[in-house]
């Protein structure tokens, strides 16, 4: 079980119909590659943020899968087009299972 | 005599051949879209013509670099003072205090970093800021000593670095504080290591060349503690500067030892005028 983890997400408040608009996301997690082994020579089991996915009122704006190759704390910068106002839901998904959910309004100005 | 006086036209020269005006302030960016930083300006009198403008380690470093600085999101460094404001208002130790309960809020410490290394009466020494919050935990929380450059320590360092950021660098080098930086500036000038090499002549002499693959910076402290890229996390100052000491081949002092708390002090006072960065992004 990683600890410590807390997503983190910048958005826009509000965007004009069709604006394309950047968003940027960070979530603190080790990112535990499971290549490495700890002072007794055992291996560090794999523990990463496996998939992240982004979506605006239920559709789906990014699905990332992740590789343990990825670096701690990642980091996620993408741009998405926003037709309409709603809501933003992000969700990474860890590999133990647990799943960390934000989410952020954004309206049409 | 006469080579110094020529060095002398050569950097005056240099300068006005990169346009870098003296005595002028260059804003670098505005932290967050609201804070300005100043990252280029004249150099304090004590330099006596040394250095002529004083910049940041900010300026040395590529645009994706100074990219990451300008904004908190973009940040590492802001993870670490995102943990170090909850252990703010933590309370720890035999008496059940947290920073918070004797200082309120953290940015009430706004100020506070630009003027360390100081010298403080109580204790008659000249202190780090690591050294006055190792005070506070003995002494007030009685709780354990944060070990020198620990991560924790560095964390808290950072949090109240970052409460000050824009606000001018400051120490003071003159009445008790003088004694300790006339040390430091020795330890500055002198020569270390099988590489007979001091800080002067890397951060002095040879600014903005390259060091075989780095590009060498004036070596202030304005920016730390600094979120490092080659080791994803905060560095304080005296790691930093057993780095430089190591690279020299030289035995290096210890990271909280009287001859670093003294060039802290001496190095800190190079960068008066210069804002407070940190945490700041830097390879």
């Amino acid at each position: 079980m990683a600890s410590g983890v807390k997503p983190r997400v910048k958005a826009p408040k509000s965007a004009a119909a069709g604006e394309s608009v950047t968003i940027k996301t960070l979530i603190s997690h080790p990112m535990e590659s499971g290549q490495r082994k700890d002072s007794d020579g055992n291996t560090i089991p794999r523990s990463i943020i496996n998939r992240f996915t982004c979506e605006l009122n239920g559709n789906m704006v990014l699905d990332a899968t992740f590789e343990p190759a990825i670096s701690t704390n990642p980091y996620l910068e993408f741009d998405a087009k926003i037709d309409e106002a709603g809501e933003l839901k992000f969700t990474w998904y860890d590999d133990d299972g647990s799943v960390y959910e934000t989410a952020s309004d954004i309206a049409i100005a | 005599m006469k080579t110094k006086l020529l060095q002398g036209i050569a950097a005056a020269t240099l300068a006005l051949t990169a346009g870098t005006a003296q005595a002028e302030e260059v804003i670098g960016y505005d932290l967050n879209g609201e804070i300005p930083v100043v990252v280029e300006t004249a150099a304090p009198d004590h330099l006596d013509g040394a250095l002529n403008t004083i910049r940041s380690g900010w300026t040395f470093r590529d645009e994706s670099t100074k990219t990451m600085q300008m904004d908190d999101f973009d940040n590492p460094g802001m993870l670490a003072v995102e943990e170090a404001e909850a252990a703010w208002s933590t309370a720890e130790g035999s008496e059940g205090k947290s920073c918070a309960d004797c200082h309120g809020a953290a940015e009430d410490m706004a100020g506070v970093k630009p003027v360390y290394p100081k010298y403080v009466e109580a204790a008659g020494e000249v202190r780090t800021l690591q050294m006055q919050m190792n005070d506070c935990r003995e002494n007030r929380m009685g709780a354990d000593p944060w070990k020198y450059d620990a991560s924790a320590a560095v964390a808290m360092e950072a949090l109240l670095s970052s409460v000050s950021r824009g606000l001018p660098m400051n120490v003071a080098i003159d009445g008790d504080a003088a004694e300790t930086w006339e040390e430091g500036k020795e330890l500055y000038y002198t020569r270390t290591g099988q590489l007979q090499l001091s800080c002067a002549n890397c951060h002095e002499d040879n600014y903005d060349n390259l060091i075989r693959a780095d590009h060498l910076s004036q070596g202030h402290t304005n920016g730390f503690p600094v979120y490092r890229l080659k080791n994803t996390k905060l560095n304080g100052v005296h790691s930093r500067f057993k780095g430089c000491v190591r690279d020299t081949r030289a035995h290096t002092y210890s990271p909280g030892s009287p001859e670093f708390v003294a060039l802290e002090l001496y190095v800190a006072s190079r960068s008066n005028g210069l804002s407070v960065e940190g945490p700041s992004v830097r390879n």
